[in-house]
């Protein structure tokens, strides 16, 4: 019995290193926004309503960038296919009614499935998934309106004091794990050489998404195992 | 409603979808097809190389090169010296500013 209450102390702090993680990505969400031009409670819908880091911030880039409402959704959908996968891997652990389900499905995202899917039993794979998605769901929102408020109508101090670069940066530093991979190496030098290519010739946004064509040079529906 | 209301709303719908399918319409032994995972596992490495060169290089539909390449350089290093996250974000903003402050 103490050794499931050591177990389940050791997953809590997991969970709250993941939400301390990705605060500072909050923070840069909220003044991303707010160089898009939004407001508060824009920025803190999308933290709470789409909950999903790198899919916000590709929606407001293309937003910012002067791209379209569908590019922008279309961006923002892409990064978040992946929540069909955790899901998938998720659904056995997190049995109950259809609404504690239909609740909890919110939480579905990379830090509450790494959490989560990392625990041995389906008890502490749930406990896993809840403590990690709202330890980050707490943090998340609290920085986007820490952001927000710190940096709003604060004229170039977004440019003076670097913020804008934190983006480019933060999005490195999420995709940087997969550079061990040598089909993930080729999937980014590949995605960024379309992109780049089709910046001058079409709007804002598409090149990003017309980046994700890159995986057909993988052919990912070949029976082969990829190196993940 | 504002573009990003609408976008909000548009975004917020279609990732819940996601989400929730698993957890709402699997049963224990059902699962995917192989290729749509594949896809949902490499998709996100492009996607996201293509948004750090946008966001560092581009305005709108023009090339710009400005200090944010100093900053993102300085994050790319960080990140191949394993310098934890939070770290390297809080340099890519401090070398950009300082490039601007310095070189303008």
């Amino acid at each position: 019995m103490s050794e499931l209450i050591a177990i389940r102390r050791k997953i809590r702090m997991q969970a709250i290193s993941v939400g301390l993680a990705v605060a500072p990505f909050g923070a840069a969400f909220g003044a991303l926004c707010t160089e898009a031009g939004l407001g508060t409670w824009e920025a803190l819908g999308f933290s709470s309503f789409v909950f999903g880091g790198s899919s916000q911030f590709a929606a407001v880039t293309v937003l910012a960038e002067g791209g379209t409402i569908i590019a922008a959704v279309i961006a923002g959908l892409l990064l978040n296919l992946r929540s069909l996968a955790f899901g998938v891997v998720m659904a056995p652990s997190l049995q109950g009614s259809l609404l504690w389900r239909a609740l909890t499905s919110q939480l579905m995202i990379d830090e509450a499935t790494a959490v989560g899917s990392s625990q041995e039993s389906h008890a502490l794979r749930r406990y896993g998934y809840l403590w990690a998605g709202l330890s980050v769901f707490i943090l998340w929102n609290f920085m986007t309106w820490v952001g927000v408020a710190l940096l709003s109508g604060t004229g170039t101090l977004i440019e003076d004091l670097g913020i804008d670069a934190t983006i480019p940066a933060a999005f490195l530093g999420l995709v940087w794990p997969k550079f061990s991979s040598n089909d993930h190496r080729k999937l980014a030098v590949i995605g960024i050489v379309l992109a780049f290519i089709l910046v001058p010739f079409v709007p804002p946004g598409i090149p990003v998404i017309a980046a994700a064509s890159a995986v057909i040079f993988l052919r990912p529906w070949r029976d082969r195992d990829h190196n993940e | 409603m504002s573009n990003a209301v609408i976008v909000m709303v548009s975004l917020a719908g279609g990732t819940y979808v996601l989400k929730a399918f698993g957890p709402l319409l699997l049963s224990n032994d059902r699962s995917l097809p192989l290729w749509l995972k594949r896809f949902a596992t490499l998709i996100p490495t492009p996607l996201l190389a293509a948004l750090v060169m946008t966001s560092t290089i581009t305005n709108d539909d023009q090339i710009v090169v400005d200090a944010r390449i100093a900053g993102v350089v300085a994050a790319i290093i960080a990140l191949s010296k394993r310098v934890p996250f939070v770290f390297v974000v809080i340099i890519a903003a401090a070398v950009t500013a300082l490039w601007r402050l310095v070189i303008g």
